[in-house]
């Protein structure tokens, strides 16, 4: 990424960008208290809102959504529209700014394909546990986060274990799972000096979406074989999840255009495996922790790609094949990969996660100085379980990283950095650890703590199933 | 760009559960500040199969401590048993003595013990409750993983701890 690149990003927002973030602004103040009391200012607000969607197909929706919720009266469907409309903004903020960035770094971006609806009806169960989930998220929203207690939370705890159970809903139980657990955290809400209202109404919007009734949201896509060159790996994770997404250059076997995918693993935990000890509830999945470990490129056959660029990853349908220098793949294939277009409900600021190569800088840390131009790195995104840290980041000279946008502004999230220290050249990549910790220091540390998920596991089989 | 950086509430993704910090779980398997009480599960020393579920009220700091087969526990008269003692450890260990002190609403003083500061006697708690969210904890590492791809946990980056 260049010093003009980035003096692109860094002009003022695209048209409208500003004025939709503060319809969202206005949808978060009702949802903070609650849909259920708005006041006078808050249903102008909500009013306001539907207003500015008049002219989309949401419109006639929300606009009875607004007056129903100003009157006392909302019913679920009222809410599920003005889940959509929030989303729908949002997802006019994304495209706005993704389209910013993918101009700015010459990229070309693939165009979503509608996948064939499947006719596959859902199971019963599953309807039913969506259902029970609408109806929590509608008590939350009629209560808003103010007035959340113990008892509202706890209310979800059924449905989020019966939701955890069924394979096929994971992404909202993981998301459930998350929201709730913070929600606990923060209980009585009443008591917070700040709420995160952005973030709880996003992932209130988040899950109204994705428990409604619905066909596969996989985005269709291929199956392929070829080599896949890992650029990074960037970690997720809350107390009960962790999800490795790893970015890369896919080189289709046969010749075709470079594409820039994205693979992920994902395990549950609990909130006291943490650090390096997350690697260890992921392997199921050897070939690409060796590859992760070892910087070794991939070997790839008739693994499905989705329409949204994700390669589903199969251990038994890959090969860990030579060494494979991330920084060489973000130097040499990175600039003409096809980017993957972004499936309609994925569509939210909080998805913008470009992989660049940065060089050139210089740093104190905090930012990288391009030219005069300056990129904000995100140090609080350095994972534990991987060996970068603020020094490294610090003492870098290059470095691949996600560009990120967060409530107006561009970030640079690092998932690998090349640095001098000690007049000495080193390397450090977030999946360098994935096969076991190869720092001394956190050799010792792990140590000193035990094996979390033995201990676990351990207890689980004697009293789990006596 | 916003000049200056817009606010923290008008952020996706902030960090709003703190960081838990690692500890060694063998003694005290599982810890929680939930339903306005500090509880948890302590292994027995002498029995494998055999744990104890203990638990602190916040604000009243009623103490409980019983098996999981709902015996109470011989230890507690009066003063706390080593159960509660290393519950409470632990939970120093997992969350700092300021998140776990500010729970229990109690005062502790620099220096001082957060075990001594607490004026509660004996009190029930829901006990099968506790051991019944404990048992929900463990079968997380039964739920099989995915490779499928889940979007949403991009509003949950992990974002490092103390090192
Ligand atoms: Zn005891």
């Amino acid at each position: 990424m260049l010093g003009v690149q980035v003096a692109e990003l860094l002009v003022e927002s695209p048209p409208g960008v500003d004025e939709a973030l503060d319809l969202v602004t206005g949808f978060d103040d009702a949802l903070e208290g609650g849909f259920g009391r708005l006041g006078e200012q808050r249903a102008a607000a909500l009013a306001a809102f539907a207003a500015a969607m008049g002219a989309t197909p949401l419109g006639p929706a929300l606009a009875e959504a607004a007056e129903k919720v100003a009157a006392g009266s909302t019913a679920g469907e009222h809410l599920s529209a003005l889940a959509g409309g929030r989303a729908a903004l949002l997802g006019s903020v994304h495209d706005a700014e993704l389209g910013r960035l993918d101009t700015a770094l010459g990229r070309t971006r693939d165009s979503w394909q509608e996948p064939t609806p499947t006719t596959e009806a859902e199971a019963d169960r599953a309807t039913n546990l969506l259902a029970g989930c609408r109806s929590w998220l509608h008590e939350l929203a009629i209560t808003g986060w103010r007035g959340v207690d113990h008892d509202l939370v706890s209310a979800a705890d059924q449905t989020l274990e019966a939701l955890l159970a069924e394979p096929t809903l994971r992404r909202l139980a993981v998301l459930l799972d998350g929201l709730v657990a913070e929600l606990r955290a923060s209980c009585p809400v009443a008591t917070m000096e700040r709420l995160p209202v952005r973030r709880w109404a996003d992932l209130w919007t988040r899950a109204m979406l994705l428990a409604q009734p619905a066909d596969d949201r996989s985005g269709g896509g291929e199956t392929v074989s070829g080599r896949l060159l890992i650029l990074g790996v960037e970690v997720h994770e809350h107390g009960t999840a962790v999800q490795m997404q790893v970015h890369g250059v896919l080189e289709p076997a046969g010749g075709g255009d470079a594409r820039l995918v994205r693979t992920s693993v994902a395990a549950a935990k609990v909130d006291t495996i943490v650090g390096p000890a997350v690697w260890r509830l992921l392997n199921d999945h050897p070939v690409l922790l060796k590859a992760l470990a070892e910087h070794r490129s991939l070997e790839v056959t008739d693994v499905p790609l989705l329409g949204s660029g994700d390669l589903v990853w199969h251990d038994d349908q890959a090969d860990a094949g030579d060494p494979a220098d991330p920084f060489a793949t973000a130097r040499i294939r990175l600039a003409g990969a096809l980017a993957p277009a972004v499936p309609p409900l994925d569509r939210h600021p909080v998805r913008i996660c470009e992989p660049v190569l940065v060089e050139g800088y210089t740093t104190d840390g905090g930012t990288f100085d391009l030219d005069g131009d300056t990129l904000a790195v995100d140090t609080g995104r350095l994972p534990a379980c991987g060996p970068l840290t603020p020094e490294l980041v610090a003492a870098s000279t290059a470095c691949i990283g996600l560009i990120r946008w967060d409530a107006g502004r561009w970030t640079l999230q690092p998932l690998a950095v090349q640095a001098t220290v000690k007049r000495t050249a080193v390397e450090a990549h977030n999946g360098d650890w994935a096969q076991g910790v190869t720092d001394p220091k956190a050799v010792k540390a792990e140590a000193r703590t035990g094996d979390a998920v033995a201990v676990l596991r351990e207890r689980a089989g004697r009293l789990l199933r006596k | 760009m916003t000049a200056g950086g817009a606010a923290w509430e008008q952020h996706s993704v902030v960090r709003v559960v703190p960081p838990v910090k690692p500890r060694k779980l063998a003694k005290v398997p599982f810890v929680e500040l939930a339903d306005g009480r500090l509880q948890g599960v302590v292994s027995s020393g002498s029995d494998i199969s055999r744990v104890y579920v203990s638990s602190i009220t916040a604000g009243t700091h009623g103490l409980n401590c019983s098996t999981n087969n709902n015996r109470p526990c011989g230890g507690l008269r009066g003063a706390a048993c080593k159960h509660l003692q290393a519950l409470v450890d632990e939970a120093v260990l997992q969350y700092g003595l300021d998140r776990v002190a500010r729970y229990l609403r109690v005062e502790v003083a620099d220096g001082d013990d957060l075990m001594s500061c607490l004026r509660g006697s004996r009190e029930t708690a829901p006990a099968a409750v506790v051991f019944s969210r404990f048992l929900r904890h463990l079968a997380y590492l039964e739920l099989p993983g995915t490779t499928a791809p889940i979007p949403e946990l991009h509003w949950f980056p992990a974002m490092g701890e103390v090192r």
